[in-house]
Parts: structure tokens; C-alpha cells; sequence
């Protein structure tokens, strides 16, 4: 059992825990994740680490409100236990000097994208960073973002922070003025497709980090495979990055909404 | 347990008297006990436990069929060496509590063996009747059962010896069938043993493979809580290599680690369309069934209840989803299989089994391609016929196409059941460690020593796919391997 130290609200649906995991606040890299189950009749599902502090033995996830069990995390508060917390699971982010790092963020996918920026800058890259999301509320982490970053460039698409835009506007404009020599794209699946499309245009090697179903995730069941260059992968053990420029994310965008009847019949009847 | 030990046992006075008593022409006479089992039509419907084992006067009466011969040929048919003529002659004097002890001297789990083993392939293919008198075997697998569920059910388990504690911290990775026969045999020897899980629930395919109606989880948990009381340790959600490494734990103490960490890795066919939703892994299907308890609906873990199922494969595995999906309710519950009946790998009885609850077996079928809807479901499937040509290295006849055979059939749901490969997180995690091109563990067979002196390994991460008994053979020999490893560390 693992007790929520620290709980905040990002805004009404998103929210940061730091979760106390001493093993895990010790091993874990940029780019892993855990598994977790709430309770007995819980999922089992994939959360990227946000971050952690060893010495407090504590990891931070942030949580978007999405269906049962997510709505089930956010309703838990300090002093709380999570049944089940395991990991850190999937490959680590390969952090070398590479030049100009591109980062793109989407949504809450800027929460995994946080440690990934500050391993970059770390290591001495020039680290500019586009942060994007529908409106003011969901754009997360800006002030941690611009510790880490040499800028930040922040799109709304309804232009209540930053600029009015997508993503892909402000990674353009990065791609326009000087050169970037890797991108790394972490958000929602549409997201990551348009951010490696743009990048693919440009020949900048691009990194996503695939958010698929997973059940124990530690590639013992097959529920996360995706198509990489033609080939079958497992988000869990292969990746969770791979190259974004070889993902085939329609067929990912698809395998997203397996369960997506079951999610909303689950979901009204746990509001019920 | 050594050849003399066993004749010794054999002249103790009441075995003497035993074989007195009835005349081997007697004995011979009997006829093979039979299972009880629940209504095919009733149990497709429900995750009751297909077989309901033998009443106290059946097991008693197929004890006195056995011979207690001079040279027992079964044991040398057991992977973890039962004294099997002791415990069966138990069970003919009534102590049935005598005989699970006997079991428990070698077996760590046989309330499970006595379900799940193929005994026809191992014990009882070498009993004394198949071999000489060519008549049925006595039913071994059968008064297994029967004396492990007699103990279970009184209440009065048994407890085995253990030595003095030693002290020394012994490790075990996974908590499946290895695991537990290995981490019983240190935990005898005197070793502090912890085995470490990945998953929440203890157990490995005994939990999230074998499905309830062959192999009841309250039957499993009664044999890991027994080895609780022997004083081995277990702690759930943690991935060693990853949670803490294998050098972490050394500085803990840890003299000795036990890989075990399964066959963890699905083989997916390569085919078109296979990453269409609905198709799953044997090992996702089940999990989510199993272990997630996908199927009731107070459970937030969903499951596809297909109307129209195919499982390809002919092992163990495929006919347990496909038995589960006929209780998830499917109209259609098919095996498609590539070659005929005759070379299929699963058990004769998991065969019978199937076919008496109403599953299709479309052998001498591969499929080609799947179909998808516009929203990527898969809705149909095209098949090959095949025909059996020569035999391969296997011994079994190989399949071979027959041109312009392909025709398609739908199906809303899919599972690939063609096997396993070793899971990767170890060995991604030591680089020093040898494997084989197919990412198995190299190991000492006599041992199970691996390339690293301190690892040791068995089960499926060794063998690339078997059963449990082999993977418990294995937890066995591995014990004794690292017990004289660790004991000459330590002179």
C-alpha cells in the first residue's frame, strides 16, 4: 500500500499526488512509469512519473479525470492509500548532448514531459519547450517548465494563455527560426501524430512517449502493442518512447477506444 | 528422495502387512477410479470447478489397485520425485492425513499437481499397469487430489519440518510454480527466503492463467498460506532489476537469487490485421479474467464477451480461453488449429473436456489475415485449410496449406494462444547475464546456476513454455544448486 503524502488541484480535473514509494523515488528515470490499482476492484492502469524526491521517498503523478478509475484517484485525498503501486516500469529516456531539444507537451502530457526537459538541460542541450492545451485552466508545470527550459512557448486554442494555436504553430515557429536537432512529443495521441508530422517534415528525429491500454505492464499481456515501423511493439517493455516519425498512431488512435462503450456504461454507473 | 531410502520405507512392517492383505490378482482386478464431474451444459455457464475429485471409498479402493511394487517406476515419472507408492498406501489404510504429509515431502503444492499435472505423461505412464500389464494406470493424479483436498478440507494442515534458521537471506524472483517449490526446499533448509512479485496477487499462472473452473484460487492460497508458515516471506509489486536492482539487494544481504520469472511475453502470429481491437493475447484474455476478475461486474477491469470466439492453438492455454469464453456466453466458441486432434499438445482430458461443453475445433486451420471494421473491431477472419505431411522435429506430421483452401468466417472476438517467450525485464536488467537467441536463461543444468555465480534460474524463463510440474522440478533442483553454492560461500 502506498499513502498519498501531497494533493493538489491543478484545476477541477487535473490533479498532482505525491505518492509515498521510497524503492521507486530512488530508481526511477525520466521517461518511466508505474502501474497502479486503487482497490480491490480496481484496474490496473499506466501512469508516467512526474517526478520524485529520494529523500522523502515520495513520486509525483498528475491525473486527468478521464473515466472510472481516474475519477476514483481524484477523489482520494491525503492520508489515503493506493492498493497498489508498482514499477518503475518501461525503457528510461536516452539523455545524451545533442544540440537543441524541441520538447512539445500536450494536456497533462506535459506533467511526463517535465522530468524528460530538466534531464536534457542536465545534460547541456538548449531546451526550448512549447506547451499546449484547449485553455489557461489545463496548461500545467509552466513555472517548473521554465526553470528547466531556455524558453517557453505556451498555445491555447482559445488563446486564454499564451497564444491562440496549436502545438504544431509554435513548434513550427521553433523549427523556422534555428536549428533543433532532437523533438520529443508527449500528449494525447491526435497530438503526438500532428507534432511527428511536423517534425517529419523537417527531418528532426522525434521522440513520443505512447500512453496505450496496459493490464499488468510488464509485457506479459500484449494490450499495449503498437506498430513501429511496421512492426508489433509493446509500449510496456519496448517502450514507452519509440520514434515518433515510425509510430503508426492511426492504428494506435483506434486501439485507444477499445473499451470505449465498456468506459462509458462503467462510467455512469459509478456516478450513479 | 534416494533409491535405498524408498526400499527401506518399503519393508516398514505395516507396508509389509499391506500388500498381504489383498492378492495382487485381486489388486490387478479393479477397475480405474472415475472422476466426477459436473454437467457439461451446467458448467459452461459457470466458473464451478470442472471436476468434483473422488469420494473416500473410490479413493481407497484405487489405492488397493496399486501393486507397491518392488521397483517403482512411477516416481522416476515425477518431476519433483513423490514417494508415490508411501502416500497411496496411506490413503489404502485410511490415513489420509498421513499421506499428504508424504506428498508435502517433496511437492510444495499438491493440491495443485493433483489438478493440473499430466500425470499420463509422467507418473502414470510409467506405472507398473501401463507398462507390463497394459491396462489402465492407477489413477495417481487422482489420489493426489484426493489427499491434498482431504488435508485442505480438515482443517489440520501440516506444517513440514524446517532446519535451525541459518540466517542468510535467499531471494526469489516470481511466485509462480518455481518460485514456491524453490523457496519450500530453502525455507526447509534453514534459509531466510523472501519471493519478490511483480503483480498484486501471489501465485504467477496459478493465479492469472489457470482458470477457476480447473484450478480454484482458494485451493492455491491454501498451499502459499502454508508456506507463510514455514516462515517465507513474500512482497507483492516489486520488480527486481527495477523496483530495487539485484545489487541494491546484495548490499540488503541477499546471498542467492532464484530467477523465476516466467514465460512472460506473448507470441503474437505476425499475420494482417492482428493489432485489430478484439484480438487478444491467451495471456490478456486470461488476465483479465483470472486475475482482474474482468467478467463480474462490480469490477472495473472489462473484458470482451465475444458472440462468435476464435482461439488459435491446440495447447493447455488455448483450451482454457476458449473454455472461458463459452462462459462469457459466446455463441461460437471455436479452436483453430493447424494440424488434426491427434499431435494437439493439450491434455487429453482438457480436450475431452472442451468438446463435451460444446466447443468447435475447426482443426487442420491457419488463419491468414483478420478483417476490421471501420472502427478497427475485428469482424472477420480468413482462414487456410491445411493437410498433414511428413513428420518434423517435433515427431509430429507437419501442416501443409492446401492451395485455394482459404474461405473466411467471422468473429467478433480473437485470441492468439501459439505460445510464449521469456519475458525480458531480467535480462534487460544484467548485462552480464547469458541467454540464448530466444532470451531464456543460461543455466547449469545440474545446478541451475546461470552465467552469474550468485543467479540461479528455472522455470519458464529457462525453458521458453512448459508445465508447472517441470517448472517446479526445476525450483527443486535449483535449491539444491544454490544450498551447496551458498554453504561453500560461507565455510
Amino acid at each position: 500500500m502506498s499513502k498519498i503524502i501531497e494533493k493538489e488541484f491543478f484545476s477541477e480535473n487535473v490533479a498532482r499526488f505525491e505518492i509515498d514509494a521510497p524503492e521507486i523515488a530512488k530508481s526511477r528515470k525520466a521517461g518511466h512509469f508505474v502501474i497502479i490499482r486503487i482497490d480491490e476492484k480496481g484496474e490496473r492502469i499506466p501512469l508516467t512519473i512526474a517526478g520524485s524526491n529520494p529523500e522523502k521517498g515520495t513520486i509525483t503523478l498528475i491525473v486527468q479525470k478521464v473515466g472510472v478509475s481516474s475519477a476514483k484517484l481524484l477523489a482520494l485525498n491525503e492520508g489515503d492509500d493506493i492498493l497498489d503501486v508498482v514499477g518503475p516500469l518501461g525503457k528510461a529516456t536516452h539523455i545524451d548532448k545533442v544540440g537543441t531539444v524541441l520538447a512539445a507537451g500536450g494536456g497533462v502530457g506535459i506533467a511526463p514531459l517535465l522530468p524528460i526537459v530538466r534531464a536534457f538541460k542536465e545534460a547541456g542541450n538548449r531546451v526550448i519547450t512549447v506547451l499546449a492545451a484547449r485553455n489557461k485552466d489545463l496548461i500545467i508545470l509552466e513555472e517548473q517548465m521554465r526553470k528547466y527550459s531556455d524558453e517557453v512557448i505556451v498555445m491555447t486554442d482559445d488563446g486564454s494563455s499564451g497564444r491562440k494555436g496549436l502545438v504544431t504553430h509554435g513548434m513550427e515557429e521553433v523549427i523556422g527560426r534555428e536549428d533543433v536537432n532532437l523533438s520529443v512529443a508527449i500528449g494525447p495521441a491526435v497530438m503526438m501524430k500532428y507534432a511527428a508530422l511536423t517534425t517529419k517534415k523537417y527531418n528532426i528525429e522525434t521522440l513520443a512517449s505512447l500512453n496505450t491500454i496496459m493490464v499488468d505492464g510488464t509485457g506479459m499481456c500484449g494490450a499495449c502493442r503498437v506498430t513501429v515501423g511496421g512492426k508489433t511493439k509493446f509500449v510496456c517493455v519496448d517502450g514507452p518512447e519509440f520514434d515518433a516519425h515510425q509510430v503508426d498512431f492511426d492504428e494506435m488512435l483506434l486501439r485507444l477506444n477499445a473499451y470505449k462503450q465498456e468506459e462509458v456504461d462503467a462510467y455512469e454507473r459509478f456516478l450513479k | 528422495m534416494d533409491k535405498e531410502t524408498i526400499k527401506a520405507e518399503r519393508t516398514q512392517e505395516w507396508r509389509l502387512d499391506l500388500r498381504k492383505q489383498i492378492k495382487a490378482k485381486e489388486r490387478t482386478a479393479g477397475i480405474r477410479a472415475k472422476m466426477t464431474e459436473r454437467d457439461p451444459n451446467v458448467r459452461n455457464k459457470n466458473s464451478d470447478e470442472v471436476n468434483m475429485g473422488l469420494a473416500r471409498e473410490l479413493a481407497v479402493a484405487e489405492a488397493q489397485r496399486c501393486l507397491d511394487c518392488a521397483n517403482p517406476t512411477c516416481i522416476n515419472g515425477c518431476p519433483v520425485g513423490i514417494n508415490i507408492p508411501k502416500f497411496i498406501k496411506k490413503i489404502e489404510v485410511e490415513d489420509f492425513l498421513g499421506a499428504a504429509k508424504v506428498l508435502k515431502e517433496t511437492n510444495t503444492l499438491p493440491a495443485v499437481c493433483g489438478r493440473v499435472c499430466p500425470q499420463e505423461k509422467q507418473c502414470e505412464a510409467q506405472c507398473f499397469y501401463t507398462l507390463s500389464l497394459k491396462k489402465d494406470p492407477v489413477a495417481i493424479g487422482f489420489l493426489e487430489r484426493f489427499a491434498a483436498d482431504f488435508e485442505q478440507n480438515s482443517g489440520e494442515m501440516s506444517i513440514p519440518e524446517v532446519a535451525e534458521p541459518n540466517g542468510l537471506k535467499i531471494a526469489t524472483i516470481g511466485s509462480g510454480p518455481a518460485g514456491l517449490a524453490f523457496a519450500a526446499d530453502m525455507v526447509r533448509f534453514g534459509y531466510d527466503v523472501t519471493v519478490f512479485e511483480a503483480l498484486h496477487e501471489i501465485g504467477g499462472v496459478l493465479k492469472y492463467g489457470i482458470p477457476e473452473f480447473r484450478l480454484p484460487n482458494t485451493v492455491v492460497d491454501v498451499e502459499i498460506d502454508n508456506l507463510r508458515k514455514m516462515g517465507v516471506k513474500f512482497v507483492k509489486n516489486f520488480i527486481v532489476g527495477r523496483t530495487a536492482s539485484f545489487d541494491d539487494l546484495r548490499k540488503d544481504g541477499y546471498q542467492g537469487f532464484f530467477v523465476a520469472s516466467g514465460a512472460g511475453l506473448p507470441n503474437f502470429m505476425d499475420i494482417p490485421g492482428e493489432n485489430s481491437i478484439g484480438i487478444f493475447s491467451s495471456n490478456e484474455y486470461l488476465t483479465r479474467v483470472n486475475l482482474m476478475n474482468a467478467a463480474k461486474e462490480d469490477y472495473d477491469t472489462p473484458v470482451f464477451s465475444g458472440k462468435s470466439v476464435a482461439v488459435i492453438g491446440g495447447g493447455n492455454t488455448a483450451m482454457d480461453a476458449v473454455r472461458t469464453a463459452k462462459r462469457l456466453g459466446a455463441e461460437h466458441a471455436r479452436i483453430i488449429y493447424r494440424r488434426s486432434l491427434t499431435e494437439m499438445p493439450a491434455r487429453v482430458e482438457e480436450v475431452k473436456h472442451a468438446q463435451e461443453e460444446g466447443i468447435e475445433f475447426l482443426n487442420l486451420n491457419n488463419p491468414l489475415e483478420y478483417f476490421a471494421d471501420k472502427d478497427g473491431r475485428v469482424k472477420s477472419m480468413k482462414l487456410q485449410k491445411m493437410e498433414l505431411g511428413e513428420p518434423d522435429s517435433s515427431g509430429r506430421r507437419r501442416p501443409v496449406p492446401i492451395e485455394g483452401s482459404e474461405y473466411e468466417l467471422e468473429t467478433d472476438t480473437v485470441v492468439v494462444s501459439v505460445g510464449v517467450s521469456p519475458n525480458p525485464l531480467i535480462p534487460q536488467s544484467l548485462k552480464d547475464l547469458e541467454v540464448t537467441r530466444w532470451g531464456t536463461i543460461v543455466v547449469d543444468k545440474e545446478s541451475m546456476q546461470s552465467s552469474i555465480e550468485d543467479i540461479f534460474a528455472g522455470g519458464d524463463i529457462v525453458r521458453g513454455g512448459a508445465t508447472v510440474i517441470l517448472a517446479m522440478g526445476d525450483g527443486r533442483t535449483a535449491a539444491a544448486g544454490m544450498h551447496e553454492y551458498v554453504q561453500n560461500k560461507n565455510k
